[in-house]
């Protein structure tokens, strides 16, 4: 064992990776490029925290002062410059980020922004009018029927499913693995209930139920039907 | 304004034909213009039910393809000079007709009548949604049992989404129509009842039309019912209907064979 403890040289491996950084030209005058940059900040906060940001400077010329303030002023707006661009050496303090050359231009895909949004709840969903025989609704999220749902209707919905009307035909809640779905109707003669995959149909709905408004939920694998009220 | 009417069901044999030469031979005895239009391509009847199968020359079929002009298969009624007939082809099938045929046929026959009535096919295919494709209102025949109630149902929501005005935005107006319609057995609770219908369908009524032997009797002799004879208990109904259409007043009432004078005496049981 002890004969392959033996002291192995580590060696050190460099290796390069790209990545996309936004790049800033600040123009002149400094005070008047901050502002704008407060303004986006304004409408979308955040929007450049963790994201790497470089500054050109090649538009400007700037003094050493100047160059430090215009980063301590990114920095107290949260903006961390990663590296410059487009100046002189000499006017960069080892403080500073360092010089970069070499960048190229790519796309920048702005979708990030928007990340917070794009994944919209499920909304719930309103149906005024009677579904009829042969209408399929379907809906990620809950749905509303004032209406009755016609024998031979079907309504299939990601989270419950709430009839005001009769519910004749079939109605599926839940779907997209739900559990907790619910299906509630003003009448019940259903053909098929189901939440979560289980289901039950017409023959074994206790006749007693019809005409009654009632709720329908999932309790371990067993589809409970029970009247409201 | 001319109105298109459709008489549809989605269901077969529960009496579109009977109901379109009914209604149709009404509303022109009450001075309206009308057409009775029959969409059944192939399986044609309503030439039969008017009475005009002997004088078909041209058909609907013909029109849509140019072969003839509108006003050379149109078949004017023997009896009342309001009522024209197009009828269908019996030969060829539903592919032939064209949405585009059929919207320049309806269009022009808007210019001509005060009443444009579609005798629909039934099922839901090309036939059936042709004929409620361009319509402003509906007649949608049923019969007081379940697997009719829940065709129409089926109808009505086609009528809500597959019909020009739906896509519009706007609403065709519907109206159902419950024929054969036996006052014994549903009060023996052998068949659905008025109201269990109209709570299905969600959909106003416009009459009610007792079944009856005066029927086939009518259709037998190529004659719409109402002019058949005019006193017979679903003529009565199909008067009142079509006086309800023209937005009449009129208490619902299921009428009733009248009984003869033997049948009382002998007190014999109607219908």
């Amino acid at each position: 064992m002890k004969a392959n403890a033996r002291p192995t040289r580590q060696l050190v491996r460099m290796r390069g990776r790209s990545y996309v950084a936004f790049v800033f030209c600040p123009t002149v005058p400094i005070v008047g490029w901050l502002e704008e940059i407060d303004a986006t900040l304004g409408r979308s906060p955040g929007f450049f925290i963790g994201k790497p940001v470089v500054l050109d400077l090649s538009e400007v010329d700037l003094s050493q002062t100047a160059i430090m303030h215009l980063v301590t002023s990114l920095e107290q707006r949260n903006i961390r410059v990663l590296g410059i661009e487009g100046a002189e050496a000499a006017r960069l303090t080892p403080s500073m980020p360092p010089l970069l050359t070499g960048g190229r231009q790519c796309v920048l895909t702005l979708n990030e922004p928007k990340k917070p949004e794009p994944k919209p709840k499920p909304t719930s969903l309103l149906l005024e009018s009677q579904v009829r025989s042969g209408q399929s609704v379907f809906t990620e999220g809950d749905v509303t029927i004032l209406g009755s749902v016609g024998s031979g209707a079907e309504i299939v919905a990601g989270g419950s499913i709430h009839i005001y009307g009769t519910l004749r035909g079939r109605a599926m809640a839940g779907i997209n693995g739900n559990s907790a779905a619910r299906i509630y109707c003003q009448k019940i003669e259903a053909e098929l209930l189901a939440i979560d995959g289980y289901y039950r149909t017409a023959e074994e709905i206790d006749t007693t139920l019809c005409d009654r408004p009632a709720q329908v939920w999932l309790e371990g694998d067993i589809v409970k039907i029970a009247p409201l009220n | 304004m001319a109105k298109v009417l459709v008489v549809t069901s989605g269901k077969g044999g529960v009496g579109k034909t009977t109901s379109t030469a009914a209604l149709g031979a009404t509303l022109a005895q009450m001075g309206q213009k009308v057409v009775v239009v029959d969409f059944d391509v192939g399986l044609r009847n309503l030439d039969l039910v008017m009475g005009a199968e002997r004088r078909v020359v041209f058909d609907l079929i013909n029109v849509v393809q140019g072969v003839a002009k509108l006003s050379q298969a149109l078949i004017r009624d023997k009896r009342l000079e309001n009522l024209w007939l197009l009828p269908a082809s019996q030969t060829r099938d539903k592919d032939a007709l064209t949405d585009e045929g059929i919207s320049k046929i309806i269009a022009e026959l808007r210019t001509r009548f005060d009443w444009i009535l579609c005798d629909s096919p039934a099922g839901i295919e090309r036939g059936a949604m042709l004929a409620m494709r361009y319509a402003d209102e509906a007649v949608i025949v049923t019969n007081p049992e379940v697997s009719s109630v829940r065709d129409s149902d089926r109808i009505i929501g086609m009528l809500d989404s597959k019909t020009v005005k739906a896509e519009k935005g706007e609403r065709v107006e519907k109206h159902v129509l419950i024929t054969r319609y036996d006052t014994a057995r549903a009060a023996r609770g052998e068949m659905l009842g008025i109201e269990d219908v109209l709570e299905i369908l969600g959909t106003p009524l416009l009459g009610i039309i007792p079944e009856s032997q005066d029927v086939l009797r009518a259709s037998n002799v190529g004659s719409p019912v109402t002019l058949n004879d005019a006193g017979s208990a679903p003529a009565r109904a199909y008067v009142d209907a079509a006086r309800r259409l023209m937005g009449e007043t009129v208490a619902m009432i299921v009428p009733v064979e009248r009984k003869g004078l033997m049948d009382r005496l002998l007190g014999r049981r109607a219908a």
